[in-house]
């Protein structure tokens, strides 16, 4: 077990200026992007969490690679609590195993600096080379790695397409030899052929190089074919988890049947779906108890007013009542 | 970059096809060699005393007066040649205003670089300060800046501090403008990806503003630096019009102004007004230079 | 193809973007139609040059874009080559446009009540209290629940999903006989895209109106489009009906593009099995190979595929452009 979170809740402070709130006499507002979520990663397997927007994921990947800090919970990487902002230097050191791969291709990548130097950061930052020939040797091998030439460190990044920038983002963030790699909807921005040779060049170099990913994705086709395990998202909260071949075929939570039934179907088999109620509630104000109960065909009396706890049934776990109380 | 990469720029080409930016080019080249060169080339230095004669003061331009003279110009109450005044005043004038510009430069990038990247409390006070600043005509703020230096330093002092004082003075009032756009490309840049993967690989906050953001944040600057020069020269100018500008052994285009406006209802007019044209030149070119390049750089308009 | 006319009929429309460094083809000899109460899907990656066609259809084209060759025929008329008066008349009766961003779709300043009203009395010439209750009709059946209390609302007073909506509502306010849809659903969430499809699908059969729907996602196309055109570098690569080209595609590209597509299997062997990859990317406008335009990453090209270009040829029931099917 490489990576472990321990009820992790962030909030943001969304009230309005000081002056406003005292005018207007609004209270504050707190924005629970993330309220509670536990789940653990396993070394070499690829865990993905995936969910629509605003259900919190991409604030999970912050607070892993600690861009935030966790307003309250735990999070381990290799036993170590990594979440306590008092216990830094400490951190520091394990937190170099770990690197993000970000979605915007075209924001991801100092358009200033020459692709040699931006893949070369990490070797520099964290001390893993010194000497200027072989930090060059370590680029172009990593450029090769990725797809790509070695030349192409002279160049600048707007003279690459958005599939060859994400490749460099991948090329930086191996450079500095993690175990671990946060991928904050990587292929997202990208035309779906391109995304193919992506996909397939994040899954040779986890095979390669015995790397664990956390993939983050609003895309279940996607998440299909890169993910061991899968986490579902709803409005900051985990609502299933399971091996993705048992919730791709027994999906218990309505939610996640509800997103599955969503997917476009491209084999064109005319398959019964149920048609999709609703939409996502305002994260500042969600409902009571259960958060999809105005959506869920199922809800009763006691999901409107009790929460449900992530429960575990073997492998899998879901937060829902009616799948407690068996009766769906 | 090789010279035929930098001809075919798209910057360069709009050079090109601009016949303002070109003219304004060659003009603020013309003054600024002139005031470079002019221990070399002008016919007289004005400020050596020895060299002066009384006797050639007030001496009426060369098509206006009857003898053949040597000076093109006229010359002014002392005896000196306009003309070579007009070389050796543009380089006072230059050189604060690019020493000023350099100055507010410096100061504002910083404390923008600052204030957009840390935020909190420091962005609301530095921001508090260039509000309360702005509120104030620049010209004031250059007074009462010189007005305190002549207080408080000594007085025999006052010839050789004047124009570090000077350039401190209008550099002070000037550094918002550069603060401001700098702060607002910061929290631009500031959320970008690459900042974030640059906090993730673990630079701390001042490589990641030094290295990172400020590459990509000094564009503007640059626009605003080059209008700000005439700016600068202008309040320079007014400065020393009014006296409290550089000291008058050592007279920039605002002093000459000055001086020949006392003479300007007797009749000598030439020594008011070819100095004020050589201003007027200066300004127009480097302002026209500064807004071309304001719209060759604008992605938007490209 | 029927008695009925077709609403949009392009003929060999070619769009050029002249620069300082020369003329760019966007678009090269792309020929398509739309009967009444279809769907077109016109599907195509980035740089394809589907956006550019949409808004050459809808008169948007952004100068120094312009159309070079060929043409465009609404309901049998010319439209390719009207001033900018009519084409502006043309725009709001005859066509209707959905974007991407519902959010800069809609003005606002103004009430969705006022949008819609004001559409719809510049166009039908109605009276206010009529132009009113045709807007709440029209509220009603894209869907928006309670439209009496919501027709005065502001657009940001809408979520992302009901303002497309309301933006569907609008390019329907005025009864047009053909929509241009760019990319309606990108910006939104899996579960509201689906329910947008649904709407766009039932108004054009209900209303008989045209629908050129522009994506990049084969799956949209799928659920919502009657046949597809495959773009492909500024030309049309495949064009027929969605069955048809999704399940039995004829030209490599297209092939290749339905391979590349994730697709959720049940049965775990097949789950992480490499997806199928085309090598390399679409050229750039300015860098376009001679001949067929994707034989450079083909796996099946041969040397008449380097010289000559081909043209759509009829293979099976669709269209596709390749030497293959000489």
């Amino acid at each position: 077990m490489l990576l472990r979170l321990d009820d992790v809740g962030r909030a943001f402070d969304v009230s309005r200026p000081w002056l406003n709130r005292v005018i207007e006499g609004s209270p504050r507002q707190l924005l629970h992007a993330v309220d509670g979520v536990s789940f653990e990663v396993r070394k070499g397997e690829t865990f993905a969490l995936v969910g629509e927007s605003g259900c919190g994921k991409s604030t999970i990947a912050r607070l892993i690679v600690g861009l935030y800090a966790p307003s309250r919970g735990r999070i381990e990487f290799d036993g170590v609590q990594i979440s306590d902002p008092e216990a830094r230097a400490a951190t520091a050191r394990l937190r170099r195993r770990m690197q993000m791969i970000f979605q915007d291709p075209y924001a991801s990548l100092n358009p200033r600096w020459r692709v040699r130097d931006i893949v070369a950061e990490p070797i520099r930052v964290l001390g893993l080379a010194s000497d200027p020939a072989e930090i060059a040797r370590r680029v172009a091998e990593l450029l090769r790695q990725v797809g790509l030439a070695p030349e192409d460190g002279e160049k600048y990044p707007h003279e690459f397409s958005g599939g060859q920038r994400q490749r460099i983002s991948i090329a930086r963030a191996l450079s500095g030899s993690p175990d671990f790699l946060v991928c904050d909807e990587p292929t997202s921005a990208l035309d779906v052929s391109v995304q193919a040779q992506i996909l397939n060049l994040m899954t040779e170099l986890q095979a390669r190089l015995g790397l664990t990913y956390l993939f983050i994705s609003h895309n279940l086709a996607v998440v299909s074919h890169v993910a061991d395990r899968i986490g579902v998202m709803y409005l900051g909260r985990l609502v299933e988890i399971a091996d993705a071949e048992e919730l791709f075929a027994r999906p218990r939570h309505p939610y996640t049947r509800m997103l599955l039934d969503a997917v476009p179907d491209l084999e064109m088999s005319g398959r019964q779906r149920t048609p999709v109620a609703g939409e996502v509630p305002n994260p500042l104000s969600p409902p009571p108890g259960c958060a999809f109960h105005p959506r869920c065909p199922h809800a009763n009396a006691r999901c409107k007013s009790e929460r449900p706890d992530l429960i575990w049934r073997g492998e899998t776990a879901s937060a829902c009542h009616a799948v407690e109380e068996n009766r769906i | 970059m090789n010279l035929r990469a930098l001809w075919g720029h798209d910057v360069t080409y709009s050079f090109r096809q601009s016949p303002v930016a070109i003219a304004a080019a060659v003009l603020t080249f013309i003054c600024i060699g002139g005031a470079l060169l002019a221990p070399w080339i002008a016919p007289q230095n004005p400020f050596d005393a020895a060299a002066l004669d009384l006797n050639q003061a007030f001496m009426p331009p060369a098509w206006v007066a009857q003898d053949a003279t040597n000076y093109l110009l006229g010359t002014d109450d002392q005896g000196r040649d306009i003309l070579s005044t007009i070389m050796y005043g543009a380089r006072i004038s230059l050189g604060v205003g690019v020493a000023a510009v350099l100055f507010a430069l410096v100061l504002g990038v910083t404390l923008g670089l600052l204030s957009g990247y840390l935020g909190g409390r420091l962005d609301a006070f530095i921001m508090r300060v260039a509000d309360i600043q702005l509120s104030f005509p620049a010209i004031l703020i250059a007074l009462l800046v010189d007005g305190v230096a002549r207080v408080a330093l000594p007085a025999n002092s006052h010839d050789d501090i004047a124009i570090p004082v000077l350039i401190f003075a209008i550099g002070i009032s000037g550094w918002v403008q550069y603060a401001r756009t700098v702060r607002g490309s910061t929290l631009v840049e500031k959320n970008k990806e690459y900042v974030q993967a640059a906090r993730v690989i673990g630079r701390p906050p001042l490589a990641i503003m030094l290295r990172h953001v400020l590459p990509n944040v000094m564009g503007p600057v640059l626009v605003i630096a080059t209008i700000h020069i005439a700016t600068a020269i202008i309040t320079e100018a007014t400065l020393s019009f009014l006296g409290v500008g550089v000291p008058p052994t050592r007279p920039s285009l605002g002093t000459l102004i000055r001086i020949g406006n006392e003479f300007l209802l007797s009749g000598e007019w030439w020594i008011t007004l070819f100095p004020g044209i050589a201003l007027v030149t200066l300004v127009l070119s480097v302002n026209l230079l500064g807004d071309w390049l304001r719209d060759a750089l604008n992605p938007r308009l490209r | 193809m029927g008695a009925a006319p077709m609403i949009l009929e392009v003929k060999n429309l070619s769009i050029e973007f002249p620069t300082r460094r020369g003329k760019l083809l966007a678009v090269d000899g792309i020929s398509f139609s739309i009967a009444p109460g279809e769907v077109l899907g016109v599907v195509g990656e980035s740089g394809a040059g589907k956006s550019v066609t949409g808004a050459a259809v809808i008169g948007l084209l952004d100068p120094p874009g312009r159309i070079s060759g060929g043409e465009i025929r609404l309901e049998g008329q010319r439209i390719d080559d009207l001033s900018h008066d009519e084409m502006r008349r043309v725009r709001g009766r005859r066509i209707g446009a959905i974007f991407q961003d519902p959010l800069t779709s809609l003005n606002p300043l103004y009430t969705v009540g006022e949008q819609l009203v004001e559409t719809i009395r510049t166009h039908l010439g109605v009276e206010a209290g009529e132009a009113r209750d045709r807007a709440l009709a029209l509220l009603r059946e894209v869907g928006i629940p309670a439209p009496e209390a919501r027709i005065d609302h502001y657009p940001h007073q809408f979520s992302g999903g009901m303002r497309q909506r309301v933006v569907i509502a609008l390019a329907l306010c005025a009864e047009p006989r053909l929509i241009i849809a760019d990319e309606p659903t990108t910006a939104l969430d899996v579960s509201i895209q689906a329910q947008i499809i649904q709407l766009l699908k039932k108004l054009a059969r209900e209303h008989g109106t045209a629908v050129m729907l522009i994506t990049h996602d084969m799956g949209v196309i799928a659920e919502t489009a009657d046949r597809v055109a495959v773009m492909y570098a500024g030309r049309v690569a495949e064009i027929g009906p969605v069955r048809d080209v999704v399940r039995a595609a004829s030209h490599p590209y297209t092939v290749g593009l339905m391979g590349s597509i994730p697709k959720i299997r049940i049965a775990s062997a097949k789950m992480h099995a490499p997806l199928v990859q085309i090598e390399g990317a679409m050229p750039r406008l300015n860098a376009i190979p001679p001949g067929c335009a994707f034989h450079p990453r083909c796996n099946k090209s041969f040397d008449r595929c380097k010289t000559e270009r081909p043209e759509p040829r009829a293979v099976g029931p669709n269209l596709a452009a390749c030497w293959l099917y000489e």
